[in-house]
């Protein structure tokens, strides 16, 4: 039995969707509840992230429970950054217990590129312990080998950066997390669907899924932005020059042009099980860029 | 070696602004050698604390001057007890340990941190000095391909880099190595590939609570009135 409806949906064979939304910083949730209502019967399951940027939020799992409460299929991201394997445990009971069965494990940004540069790492565990680490779980076992009443299920993801410019060592990290348990991958942002070929041709020897990460980009700038200061983030000169040459004010729309026909490509070529849609922010457009994927031809 | 850089003078001065007498112990040893705290930087912080007092004639404090081989060692502490008659406050250049075994030495004299302690590093060229150890208590450099993870990644994580790195460089700072990437390289090249592919378990922090304390009396030559 799926532990999760969006685990069926994985295992269905379907092209599958997912977004993600960032809670807001604060209590007022109007906005994300918004987000929530127009985007969950558009896509398969909504991740909520875990301070992205290492940048202080409303928690992802306080995220995810007002997804299910709203009738969407919440992921909760779950970073290494913030917790230790006591806390990270206790949240996963509490995940569980709640309703919430999908997880990605992430290492989590650096403390360095957030709003609170002082904070203290914590770093106890990294991604692929983690995903043990809820295997563990899962078998009836905590981390310290002491037996749990009332077993957690999850239906576990994490990250692959396939446009990483040193990728052998990603691939070895991809490979462990595959080995300690991780069913589906959600990718950094996909940019050079060559890249994404290449590491499709490699990962297809495992029994994993694979969404595309999609970032929806707003202006060369941001592009330029994004090159310089977001971890991982490697938006190609051939994109930047695209939203360049656009007139002023138009740079959004082209950035969804960017990001239906990057989808409709992967959709068409079946290059992966699914997309994985990042709107950074402006989270109201992406029912469009779901439809524009729909209709749009693809060209470029 | 211990890597610790000065203080700056104003956070010194305000330190020692309650106290008249006010005597300066630089340490022979690590601080010395990373510039922060031996002889010479003891003169040099001496005379521009004389200098600013000088300019600033409201705080009026007597300074003295002194260096000892090893301020972690009591022996050359004791050569200090008849350096401090009288005096008010006492600065150590030395590091963090040193500080501290000069206050366990002199229960009655407030004892001030002239340097920060920042590393346990090497010197990779001159003057420049590099992180190399956290002094985790449960070494794995022969995993690792002699590169230190839990020092040289900024998240210290075991299994593989994060998705951070660009161009062989951390995500933290573009000057900085992704450690992951430098152990990836070095195993490949000694032929251990299977070490960079093996999972690493969490890490066993029952190694390191605080404070350790280790006992080897038996590897330490005796000295004559411990014989």
């Amino acid at each position: 039995m799926p532990n999760s409806l969006f685990e069926e949906k994985l295992d269905s064979g379907k092209f599958i969707l997912t977004t993600e939304i960032g809670p807001p910083k604060g209590c007022d949730i109007t906005e994300m509840i918004h987000h929530i209502d127009i985007l969950r019967d558009k896509v398969d399951a909504i991740n909520v992230t875990d301070h992205q940027s290492s940048v202080l939020r409303y928690p992802s799992l306080g995220g995810c429970l007002v997804v299910k409460e709203h009738g969407g299929e919440p992921i909760l991201q779950m970073t290494c950054r913030d917790r230790n394997r006591l806390a990270l445990q206790a949240d996963l009971m509490f995940a569980c217990q709640r309703g919430v069965h999908n997880v990605l494990t992430l290492t989590g940004d650096s403390i360095e590129v957030g709003d609170h540069k002082e904070a203290k790492p914590v770093f106890d565990i990294d991604s692929v312990q983690l995903i043990k680490l809820i295997r563990t779980l899962e078998s009836g076992f905590d981390m310290g080998g002491n037996e749990i009443t009332g077993v957690p299920s999850f239906c576990i993801g994490s990250t692959v950066h396939p446009e990483a410019d040193f990728i052998e060592p990603q691939l070895v990290k991809f490979d462990k997390k595959v080995s300690a348990g991780a069913q589906f991958f959600q990718t950094q942002g996909i940019f050079d669907l060559s890249k994404l070929r290449m590491f499709v041709q490699y990962a297809s020897q495992f029994p994993v899924k694979i969404l595309a990460g999609i970032i929806v980009l707003s202006s060369a700038r941001m592009a330029k932005y994004m090159n310089a200061n977001v971890p991982g983030i490697m938006v190609p000169q051939n994109l930047i020059d695209e939203l360049a040459a656009v007139e002023k004010g138009k740079g959004l729309a082209k950035g969804k042009e960017i990001a239906a026909r990057t989808i409709k490509t992967i959709e068409e070529e079946k290059l992966c099980h699914g997309v994985h849609l990042m709107a950074v922010g402006n989270e109201g457009i992406v029912p469009e860029i779901i439809e524009m994927a729909r209709s749009v031809s693809v060209k470029a | 070696m211990i890597v610790a850089e000065p203080k700056p003078l104003d956070a010194i001065r305000q330190m020692i602004a309650p106290y008249s007498k006010v005597l300066i112990v630089g340490c022979g040893t690590c601080v010395t050698v990373c510039g922060a705290g031996g002889e010479r930087e003891v003169s040099f912080l001496h005379d521009k604390l004389r200098l600013a007092q000088a300019k600033n004639p409201d705080s009026i404090h007597n300074y003295f001057e002194y260096t000892v081989k090893r301020q972690c060692d009591p022996e050359f502490i004791d050569l200090l007890d008849a350096k401090t008659e009288g005096v008010d406050a006492i600065i150590s250049l030395a590091c963090g340990i040193g500080v501290q075994a000069i206050a366990e030495h002199f229960p009655d004299i407030p004892v001030l941190p002239g340097v920060n302690t920042t590393f346990n590093g090497m010197a990779s060229e001159y003057g420049v000095w590099d992180e190399r150890c956290a002094t985790c208590g449960d070494c794995c450099l022969d995993e690792t391909g002699g590169i230190c993870p839990i020092t040289r990644c900024t998240k210290g994580i075991l299994n593989g880099p994060c998705a951070g790195p660009k161009n062989g460089k951390c995500e933290v700072s573009k000057d900085m190595d992704c450690a992951w990437m430098l152990i990836y390289q070095r195993l490949e090249r000694l032929g251990q590939m299977d070490k960079m592919r093996r999972y690493y378990p969490a890490r066993n922090y029952q190694a390191v609570p605080r404070p350790r304390r280790i006992v080897v009396k038996s590897n330490v030559a005796a000295g004559e009135e411990n014989a």
